[in-house]
């Protein structure tokens, strides 16, 4: 397998890849760790006349913990994987990279280029839209946010108008003591899930005081679970709050059938996605979780 | 599309070549320089056949253009002997616990083992299992790959205590 | 002199000399790893000639389709495009069609039809392989679609396509008259009527219908060539992974009249074989056709979308396994009807007598009285193939025949699974044992080794766990249930006797040609091909035993036709039952000679001399010895009078039976209804591979073995939609797994050596891949029989595992 040519551009600052871009229009192509992008142009189903190395852009390689979380769009899933600092904030972030794809695309792969593409497969989105994150766009004409939740439109049809790219991502820093969990359902090490979910909540006692639900490969784009708050939030964590939650979820699925199962199988595990997620992460809030209220949780 | 001059130091020594920048640097490496150590597999990043080292971080070379290895320091398969041909420890334990049958997964196995190892000088064997689960075996059934990083481990480790 | 041996010192005792031999029994680390560890292994993709062209193929994107036209131009403007390759082109060469080694033909690039997606329609010979794959992208061809047969069990139905064209009124097939245009044969064996009355009598009967799905043997390092050849000298030079070398150079002189002594085919390191790398491929066809036309060397190496969808796929064998019993448990009949889909063309890879292999040895480990079974061969639109993956000829999908039906059997009399075996296996006084479909089963211990098994598992025990478990879930207490898989398998290797083998007229032997050097040093070499299995390791061992040389001093080379003895390769666990028998007999012709040297230098008679570890010495004198090494200088300068200098020896060995190795296999697995994953707890793998060469390199074949039949039985598909689409054909859907879902494997042995080879050994490459299947397939299938559950095909994935559940009630909709 081998990829159509093409011209390769090394731009010394954001300005000037921003700046190759827009000239390059529809021809062009951001490259960052490329672990998407080069098998599809190996495979020809990618063939862009120009590749901006954006890698080498010091200004994509930060991540800032403050009242948000401001994450590079070059920063990769081994850099998020290795930071001690976003686990202590945000371990979920860990959680998910560390069942993206194998340890080697792991230290190219970027969490800009897996939110970017636009690839249902990818893990990303959907744990960007769990946590509620705002992609920061930028083009020669300007910068602009676009939040994850809107910013998908169909398998790799995205918000992204030519001449512009993700530069970074920010989200809330989540509530200290918050549970998380990320459960994806897969073949096996390297393939896409055959249903993952996200979820993220806090608790109040024995009341769920926050909850963010989304899903990963069970539609064309990455789904946010919008009804799963209006369940969660207020109520108590009974099997009837989350078989509602995850009849929400199923409601919402579109996964296609493949050779990880039929369209039915893929929409029942996601929902047991969502319910197993949702557990463990009840069991890893702070409070009561660890008590006895949730003990028929750990079976 | 006009060729491209790259440097690389490749095994400790510094090469320029000149490519074209859709070249993959597993072709670089393969046919330019010659070090036929690194294998292709699968075309598609799945199998780590093709797996170097590339300034600290482990690589599979079929999923990267040449030019983006511009400047970098490469270790191949053919870099870990010692200068004398002492075999480095992975390779010794490769052969001393039967971690290998074709020899076609090999090269990219222990070049993931050695950054693992680098990475984390004792690992668990879940560790283990997990650090090599971007590398596929058809012959072991991975079970004395486990073995051989874990002998290498201790080997290492030991060297360092003596 | 560096690699001169020490001589063996008078004082050491002969344990201590045996030892340093490291002869048969040793654990001896492998020499090929000195190399391999170092990427400094030599396969055909690290082949590089000067001059060298590439090649590469535009393919069908249809599974059935007339090519209407190809416009060459398309392609040959692209820049490095040297030369387009069409059916044309081959036709004046008579090349267009290949004879396969099933008696077909197999259409080199497509001819007026295309009848498989992603079959071979013209070759592009350009510079390098970026502008071949350029090349490939830029051709245009026209096609006009046609209807596609897809599934097999409707290929003989009156209305379907026709495929094949070119046999267009051909009533007579390879193997006996066709009876539809889609037709290959029906082929079958075994006492029908006898076995029609056993079942008339029967108590209890069983008849389930048993799908193994077409898989691929997938090795790490796909299919290649370089070719070669010479315009001055007429001389070709084909590089290539070859299982089979021999054959191939045979094939290549009788397919392009080049004279079979102008033809040097090597086979150089392979990057695992397991039947992928036995047949010929248009592929290697095209680099020598285009080495002729461009007076440059080719390459072809196929990328693994290639691989996966063209060259060799295995099994997709629609079984349907009955057995007749008594109401005590003892079988009295066995029958199968088999409908083999075999693709577009027929190029199985099988004995020319046996076109569906050996799948008769389906009455496994059993005395079974009578027996018959019948397989009709089909085409299909899809890729040709039909090779043994990591087994002897058909062994695996007989042994799942029986394996699976030996468990149903066993839930229809509600009987344990191994008590039934028990009841049925053949006892030891029964061997020599003759089977129903009259193979000699030559040597073996089956009560022993199944209770060794059993004992070590605390099978007792597990299914206590079991009954628990089921308990619980019905309970509603857990979601998880356990499966407990045994299989008792008996395969027929070590093709062949040529009573019942042969390829293409050639009989199955192999051989072993030695020369021991003046030093004692010695080189040896055999008609088979290593991929991986150790053979420079362990043939050296046989050689070290038989001749007193160190292992160490002993070079085997393989693959290479201009210097190797002729042989028919590496496959079907052949290497050791016949090459390895090969090697111990040409081991002991050198011995011979080396024995009337040694008379001649320690004058005495040679009966009164006897054989100690490495060397003769006077009976009753140990002292009075000559070593090995001391022979062979004497042999190349003081001689018996009369006597030909030099100690060379070459055996061509026919084997007079097949050898039979078995095992007993158990694993051990739990289910989490809720998703259909399952975890695999234990697997526990009894061999018997008779006289055990080098126990490390046994453990490793087993663990490979298993772990393919692990993939093979839990997730490997070659799938396919409506159309003929070939679906997941990449390693992100192809399972391979990693070391993150490889099961953990434990391995035991028992030691019953065959009775006629020469050293006992019987092969064991194949057996846990053919032990293996059937394991984990009834341990799934166990899980669900306190559930109602019956049969469930494989792949046993997630997805198939849960559909199952569900279809017993066992989920809640």
């Amino acid at each position: 397998m081998i990829p159509g040519d093409f011209e390769f551009k090394q731009p010394a600052s954001k300005d000037e890849a921003l700046s190759m871009l827009r000239d390059g229009g529809d021809d062009a192509r951001p490259l960052l760790g490329g672990q998407s992008l080069i098998p599809m142009m190996k495979l020809r189903m990618a063939s862009p006349d120009i590749l901006v190395d954006l890698r080498g852009l010091d200004d994509l390689r930060h991540i800032s913990i403050g009242k948000s979380i401001h994450i590079g769009a070059a920063v990769t899933q081994h850099e998020l994987i290795g930071s001690e600092e976003l686990f202590n904030v945000c371990p979920i972030i860990r959680e998910t990279a560390l069942v993206i794809a194998d340890p080697q695309i792991r230290y190219s792969g970027t969490i800009g280029g897996n939110v970017a593409n636009g690839d249902p497969g990818n893990d990303m989105p959907a744990l960007m839209q769990c946590l509620d994150a705002t992609y920061i766009l930028e083009s020669s004409e300007g910068i602009r946010e676009v939040k994850a939740r809107d910013f998908y439109e169909a398998a790799y049809f995205t918000a992204l108008q030519t001449g512009e790219i993700v530069t970074g991502i920010r989200f809330p820093k989540p509530e200290s003591g918050h549970g998380y969990s990320y459960q994806k359902l897969k073949r096996k090490v390297g393939d896409y899930a055959t249903a993952a979910a996200a979820v993220v909540l806090s608790l109040s006692g024995d009341n769920v005081k926050s909850a963010s639900v989304a899903l990963t490969n069970l539609a064309d784009t990455p789904l946010f679970v919008e009804k799963a708050e209006d369940i969660l939030v207020g109520s108590q964590l009974t099997l009837n709050t989350i078989r509602a939650t995850m009849d929400a979820a199923e409601a919402i699925m579109e996964p296609v059938s493949d050779g990880r199962g039929s369209r039915e199988y893929r929409t029942k595990m996601g929902g047991i996605m969502v319910k197993r997620a949702i557990e463990q992460a009840a069991m890893r809030a702070d409070g009561t979780a660890k008590g006895g209220l949730f003990g028929w949780l750990k079976r | 599309m006009a060729k491209t001059l790259i440097q690389l130091t490749v095994n400790g020594e510094p090469h320029e070549v000149a490519v074209n920048p859709r070249d993959l640097l597993i072709h670089t490496l393969r046919e330019t320089l010659g070090l036929t150590g690194a294998h292709i597999g699968c075309d598609t990043s799945h199998c780590g056949a093709c797996t170097i080292d590339i300034d600290g971080q482990s690589s599979k070379s079929c999923t990267m253009f040449a030019v983006q290895a511009n400047g970098s320091n490469i270790t191949t398969i053919e870099g870990m002997a010692g200068a004398d041909g002492t075999l480095h420890v992975l390779q010794e334990a490769f052969r001393e616990m039967h971690g290998l049958q074709c020899g076609f997964c090999t090269p990219g196995m222990i070049m993931r083992a050695h950054r693992l190892l680098e990475e984390n000088p004792t690992p668990t064997e879940e560790e283990i299992r997990i650090g090599i689960s971007g590398n596929l075996c058809r012959c072991t059934g991975y079970q004395n790959i486990v073995k051989a990083i874990q002998h290498a481990s201790e080997t290492l480790t030991s060297n360092v205590e003596a | 002199m560096a690699d001169t041996i020490s001589e063996p010192s008078q004082s050491e005792t002969s344990a201590e000399r045996s030892q340093k031999l490291e002869g048969i029994g040793c654990k001896r680390k492998r020499v090929e790893d000195i190399r391999f560890t170092q990427g400094h292994g030599n396969y055909v993709d690290d082949v590089k000639l000067p001059g060298m062209l590439f090649g590469d193929f535009a393919r069908s994107p249809y599974a059935h389709a007339r090519i209407k036209h190809i416009n060459k131009e398309s392609a040959l403007k692209v820049p490095g495009v040297l030369a387009v390759l069409t059916a044309e082109d081959l036709i004046p060469l008579n090349l267009h069609y290949m004879p396969t080694l099933a008696g077909d033909v197999q259409a080199v690039l497509a001819h007026e039809k295309v009848l498989f997606q992603n079959q071979e329609v013209a070759f592009i010979v350009a510079r390098d392989r970026y502008a071949a794959a350029d090349g490939v992208e830029a051709l245009e061809v026209e096609y006009e679609e046609l209807e596609p047969l897809l599934n097999a069990l409707k290929a003989l139905d009156d209305d379907a396509p026709v495929l094949r064209d070119d046999l267009a009124g051909k009533t007579e097939g390879a193997h006996g008259p066709r009876e539809h245009h889609n037709h290959i044969f029906t082929w079958s064996a075994g006492d029908e009527a006898a076995t029609q009355e056993a079942f008339d009598k029967a108590d209890v009967v069983i008849e389930e219908y048993l799908a193994h799905p077409r898989v691929h043997p997938c090795p790490l390092e796909t299919c290649g060539s370089v070719a070669d050849m010479n315009p001055i000298t007429g001389q070709l030079t084909l590089w290539g992974t070859f299982q089979a070398p021999h054959v191939v150079r045979t094939v290549a002189a009788l397919i392009t009249n080049i004279p079979e002594h102008k033809i040097r085919v090597i086979s150089p390191d392979i990057g695992g074989g397991f039947g992928n790398k036995v047949g010929v491929y248009p592929g290697y066809v095209m680099s020598v056709v285009a080495s002729i036309v461009l007076k440059k060397p080719v390459k072809w190496i196929e990328d693994r979308m290639e691989n996966l969808s063209t060259t060799a796929f295995a099994r997709d064998y629609h079984i349907t396994a009955e057995l007749a019993a008594t109401k005590e448990g003892k079988v009295i009949g066995m029958r199968s009807h088999v409908f083999a889909d075999h693709g577009a063309f027929d190029a199985c890879a099988d004995p020319s007598k046996y076109p569906a292999g050996m799948y008769h040895i389906c009455t496994g480990s059993y005395d079974i009285p009578t027996a018959f079974c019948s397989v009709k061969g089909v085409y299909t639109n899809k890729a040709p193939g039909g090779v043994s993956y990591r087994c002897s000829f058909r062994v695996t999908e007989a042994v799942y025949t029986i394996e699976r039906a030996m468990d149903l059997l066993a839930q229809k009399l509600d009987m344990d699974p191994a008590e039934l075996r028990q009841k049925n296996l053949i006892q030891p006084e029964q061997f020599p044992y003759t089977s129903a479909f009259g193979w000699e089963y030559d040597s073996g211990d089956y009560p022993t080794a199944m209770a060794k098994t059993l004992e070590a598992v605390d099978y007792k025990k597990l299914r206590q766990q079991q009954a628990q478990m089921v308990e619980d879930f019905k309970a509603g207490t857990s979601r998880e249930i356990m499966g407990v898989g045994l299989s008792f398998f008996t395969e027929v290797v070590g093709a062949g006797p040529s009573k019942n083998c042969d390829i293409l007229g050639i009989n199955m032997f192999d051989s072993c040609e030695i020369r021991v050097h003046p030093t004692g040093a010695a080189i040896a070499r055999l008609g088979v091909k290593s991929q991986g299995q150790g053979h420079e390791t362990t043939f050296a061992q046989i050689l070290a035993s038989e001749t007193g040389l160190p292992a160490d001093m002993i070079t085997i080379e393989e693959g290479d036709t201009d210097t190797a003895p002729y042989g028919l390769g590496t496959y079907g666990s052949r290497s050791t039952p016949v090459a390895g028998a090969a090697a111990a007999r040409a081991g002991r012709k050198i011995k011979h000679k080396a024995q009337l040297i040694a008379s001649h230098l320690l004058e005495v008679h040679h009966d009164d001399l006897e054989w100690d570890v490495d060397g003769f010495a006077i009976k009753g004198m140990p002292d009075k010895r000559r070593s090995m090494k001391e022979i062979a200088w004497a042999a190349y300068n003081n001689l018996p009078k009369g006597m030909e200098p030099g100690l060379e020896a070459v055996d061509y060995y026919d084997p007079p039976n097949f050898t039979f190795p078995y095992g007993a296999y158990l694993c051990v697995l739990r289910i989490d209804v809720d998703t259909g994953v399952y975890s695999v707890d234990r697997f526990y793998a009894l061999d018997d591979c008779g006289t055990r060469i080098n126990p490390m390199i046994i453990e490793g074949q087993i663990h490979g073995g298993l772990t393919e039949a692990f993939a093979v039985a839990m997730g490997q598909l070659i799938d396919f939609d409506e159309t003929g689409n070939i679906l997941g054909a990449s390693l992100m859907d192809f399972f391979l797994p990693t070391a993150v879902e490889t099961p953990k494997w434990e391995t035991d042995h028992t030691e019953v050596p065959s009775p006629h080879h020469p050293i006992g050994a019987k092969g064991v490459g194949e057996s846990p891949h053919v032990g293996g299947v059937p394991a984990f397939s009834n341990a799934v299938n166990d899980a669900f029989r306190a559930f109602g559950g019956v049969h469930t095909h494989m792949p046993h994935t997630h997805s198939n595992i849960w559909n199952y559940a569900r279809s017993l009630g066992m989920i809640d909709s």
